[in-house]
């Protein structure tokens, strides 16, 4: 099977600047993907090109096996939310999926769509205030019922720009969930956002996307790298330094190097395990109320890939 | 998408107001004569056909016509077809209509034919308010000609109606002007003042002696040949005139749009 979405070579010039440069990208289906990036890295115009809303200056994008341009192409099985959701304002929240039913080709599709406005309405917690006219309706109204819309066609794949953009914390949680119930049951999954908790909690794999090329790739645990720092609290923080620095293979930053309760972080190194430094302070007879593993936060990761910048240890 | 079109302006507010001002303006000649005939001898001064209202009802509706052709008719094609993509780009709906998808080609005709058919509705309008008016307080008989002859009160009415008929086919080119405009654009109320101001610039035009080099070619120069229904015989050849001017730049600004809209890309 074709993947959901391949960009080959995809390039987007304007002028002298490349918006998008030479992008390559898979997402395969069923995949719920996350896609990072700043503002002006390049997101949102990747996501018009695999529209069609955008023509590319170099490469191709495909979405479900064909340019979404090419005659037959696959947009009918696309649900899509492009920056901030629009609708009529002058007409109710329930008349505008309406319209937007009614405006696809294919009359056996127009009534599908139109049989699953009020599931949708209910899906995205809408049916209330179906019946208002979207002007009246808050930011966060507007988001769900841009969620919704995108939801109408039963879509094989959901490109959702920023989806949880302008939701209070249990909205947030619950399209979170919804997407993740959605990625369970088979559809394919496209955020782009700028949020790298939500993107960690939520997606399979992660693509970061800087200055218009794609930086890093994988599932969200490997853009950190291999864990080689521990933090340790202990009840004597100036012994448990002195006994670290002679057991070599560590480097340690101390909190305070007075004696008494306190924390230590520490860098391992030849081969040097954090059960070994467990195993060292119990024996010296030092008090170990806690040891972690010091993961780098995936904002550290994104800095450092998209900024070049060194995160202080 | 053309019932979409439809639905959607039918549930606007504007399009009532439009509506209620067009319907207004025929009952507002016929009181307006009512309470104070014009004299006669003014007749080089006033709109066709309003001399004779106080005789006869049937020429209130063709002087509604007359008065709303120049100006309101321009305006309804400014806010029809001006706005048709630009109006969608402001709002964001136009990239959520493309994605559905709607072809490019088929959002420009499918709104070219709204535009056509609220156009044709509101000049229904006006002929039908007129009608009513003119016929209450005025009478229906039948109709003088400009050539002093005589029509049937039906006849008359057939007439009229194939009046409004040919002021909207020779519309359609200023329509085809405006789709162009709104796919140049992402400001609705730009495309609509643009295109209202091709409209009345190119009557303008038309009226100032100097340019009759230009005047044949100006998207409205046919615009009066629906008069020709009122001589006799018909003069075919001024409304053949103006309906090949009207389709020329129907098919030639539609294309332009066409092309226009299709090479584009939607950043808004």
């Amino acid at each position: 099977m074709t993947s959901a979405i391949r960009a080959v070579g995809l390039s987007k010039r304007y002028g002298e600047l490349a918006a998008v440069d030479e992008l390559d990208l898979a997402v395969e289906r069923g995949e719920l993907f996350g896609f990072l990036g700043p503002n002006g890295a390049g997101k949102t115009t990747t996501i018009r090109m695999a529209l069609g809303l955008i023509h590319p200056s170099g490469g191709t994008i495909e979405v479900l096996g064909s340019t979404a341009t090419a005659a037959g192409g696959a947009l009918e099985r696309v649900g899509a939310l492009v920056e901030e959701p629009a609708f009529w304002p002058y007409l109710s929240g329930r008349r505008n999926l309406e319209a937007f039913a009614r405006a696809g080709s294919g009359r056996a599709d127009v009534r599908g769509r139109l049989g699953k406005i009020d599931e949708v309405l209910g899906t995205v917690g809408l049916t209330d205030a179906a019946d208002k006219r979207v002007k009246q309706y808050s930011q966060g109204m507007r988001q769900r019922l841009g969620i919704g819309l995108a939801l109408l066609g039963d879509p094989e794949l959901l490109m959702l720009d920023e989806p949880t953009n302008g939701l209070d914390p249990s909205g947030m949680r619950e399209i979170r969930e919804l997407l993740r119930r959605l990625a369970d049951g088979g559809t394919t999954i496209f955020i782009s956002s700028h949020l790298l908790s939500e993107v960690e909690a939520m997606c399979d794999r992660v693509g970061v996307m800087a200055r218009g090329k794609l930086v890093a790739e994988g599932p969200p645990g490997t853009l950190r790298g291999p864990t080689d720092r521990i933090r340790i609290e202990v009840d004597d923080v100036a012994a448990a330094k002195g006994l670290l620095e002679r057991l070599g293979g560590t480097a340690v930053e101390a909190a305070a190097s007075a004696a008494g309760p306190g924390v230590l972080v520490v860098t391992l190194s030849n081969g040097l395990g954090s059960a070994d430094v467990n195993a060292a302070l119990v024996r010296e007879g030092i008090g170990v109320h806690a040891l972690e593993p010091q993961r780098d936060t995936l904002e550290d990761v994104f800095l450092h890939l998209v900024e070049g910048i060194d995160v202080p240890r | 998408m053309f019932r979409v079109e439809l639905s959607k302006q039918v549930r606007r507010w504007r399009t009532w107001l439009l509506a209620a001002a067009l319907a207004g303006i025929p009952v507002l000649v016929v009181v307006a004569v009512r309470l104070s005939p014009p004299p006669p001898q003014n007749s080089q001064d006033a709109p066709p056909f309003l001399l004779q209202i106080v005789r006869n009802g049937l020429f209130a509706p063709l002087t509604g016509l007359a008065l709303v052709q120049p100006f309101f008719m321009s305006v309804a094609i400014g806010l029809f077809a001006g706005d048709a993509i630009a109006g969608e780009a402001q709002t964001g709906t136009l990239r959520y209509l493309l994605v559905r998808p709607v072809r490019r080609t088929r959002l420009i005709m499918s709104k070219y034919a709204a535009a056509m058919a609220f156009t044709g509705a509101l000049l229904l309008i006006v002929i039908a308010s007129g009608l009513l008016a003119g016929g209450v307080v005025f009478g229906i008989h039948p109709m003088p000609t400009l050539s002093g002859t005589s029509l049937s009160v039906l006849d008359g009415l057939a007439r009229i109606l194939a009046s409004g008929l040919f002021i909207l086919l020779a519309a359609s080119g200023i329509v085809a002007v405006g789709m162009w405009i709104s796919t140049l654009t992402d400001s609705g109320p730009g495309a609509i003042v643009a295109t209202v101001i091709v409209a009345i610039a190119s009557q303008i035009a038309d009226q100032i002696p100097s340019l009759h080099a230009i005047q044949p070619f100006l998207p409205t120069h046919g615009w009066l040949g629906y008069t020709g229904l009122f001589r006799f015989p018909i003069d075919l050849a001024t409304m053949r005139e103006g309906l090949t001017i009207s389709a020329v730049y129907t098919v030639v600004f539609l294309a332009l749009a066409v092309w226009r809209f299709r090479t584009r890309d939607i950043t808004a």
